[in-house]
């Protein structure tokens, strides 16, 4: 990522194909996580004992973490003028 | 009859089947969550994992055979990292001018993910192994699998409960979001790459392709602190 991303800043231009190849990967990204599941699947046995205790610890921290990320990140763009990172585009909030 | 069977038995001995499998799949589950208009719950991954697993497990098939067959659309994992940098430089002015934000945003997030982690789970009483193996969760998973093998943990459930991150943030993401009425796109992308790694940045694609890039940012530079941040917390948040 590094490596092509430094290759593109020297090369200005992105050379279509490559976009529409990364835009073709980056849109079914959920696609390649379905072999990784599936294993999770087998191995869920793992859970069996405190597995009520591990998901409720999964899903309070899930919850906490996007939380404080999004509101740091938030109230500093705000804070720094830079919110209008996000104008431009018509915010519908009806987006999924 | 025997020709299903010898049908069955051909395909069974080919790594096709089992690629083919984890494809129909997808473009159920993606058509599905397209049909919900994106709703959250409808996530492809979980629908998707659930169809291939449900096939999996009726045909009394071993994973390592599934993955015969669908270890080529796990390599392409690779690749989709390398991808990431494509948008990246689309929305490198954006990036440039959240600087300071997303690396504030980063430390908050990846301390609070470890922090509260090990807290919590020493408030339910879970024992070491478990707590080794929550502590690295929201790195993306070879990271995470990594850092708890490193600390003593159990890599293959720092794995499940990896994934389980990923699936159940990619589904609250977004009522999470808008019940806090955050609007700035950069941030809802930049939390969810940053607490559900691939998972969380796949749905943040799917959202806006704003909130992708920065959930791509936020998916690679988390998984560089969390490996630094892990061994350095653990010590002192264990005691």
């Amino acid at each position: 990522m590094i490596l092509l991303f430094v290759l593109m800043l020297a090369r200005a231009p992105l050379p279509v194909t490559l976009g529409n190849t990364a835009d073709g990967l980056l849109q079914h990204l959920s696609l390649l996580f379905v072999p990784a599941g599936v294993g999770v699947v087998q191995h869920l046995e793992l859970l069996s004992g405190a597995g009520l205790r591990l998901m409720a610890v999964v899903v309070l921290t899930t919850l906490i973490t996007l939380a404080v990320t999004a509101l740091v990140f938030a109230a500093l763009a705000r804070l720094l003028h830079a919110d209008a990172l996000a104008a431009g585009k018509p915010e519908s909030g009806e987006r999924p | 009859m025997t020709n299903f069977v010898d049908l069955w038995v051909y395909l069974s001995g080919s790594p096709l089947l089992w690629l083919t499998t984890t494809l129909l799949a997808y473009l159920a589950a993606d058509a599905i969550s397209a049909a919900c208009g994106r709703h959250p719950l409808a996530n492809p991954v979980l629908i998707a994992v659930t169809f291939v697993s449900i096939v999996v497990v009726a045909s009394g098939t071993s994973f390592p055979a599934y993955f015969a067959g669908a270890q080529f659309v796990h390599f392409l994992l690779g690749p989709a990292t390398v991808a990431l940098a494509v948008p990246l430089v689309r929305h490198l002015p954006q990036v440039r001018r959240a600087l300071v934000p997303m690396l504030v945003a980063l430390v908050a997030g990846s301390a609070t993910a470890i922090a509260c982690a090990v807290w919590l789970a020493r408030a339910f009483g879970l024992d070491r192994a478990e707590i080794l193996a929550l502590a690295p969760k929201s790195a993306t998973a070879a990271i995470a699998m990594g850092i708890a093998e490193k600390m003593g943990g159990d890599p293959a459930l720092t794995a499940v409960l990896t994934i389980l991150t990923g699936i159940t943030g990619a589904i609250i993401v977004t009522p999470l979001m808008n019940a806090l009425r955050l609007r700035n796109y950069a941030a809802r992308g930049f939390a969810a790459g940053l607490t559900s790694h691939g998972i969380g940045t796949a749905r943040a694609f799917q959202v806006d392709p704003l909130a992708g890039t920065f959930a791509g940012i936020a998916l690679g530079l988390n998984g560089l602190l969390t490996a630094l941040l892990v061994p350095l917390l653990l010590p002192w948040l264990l005691n």
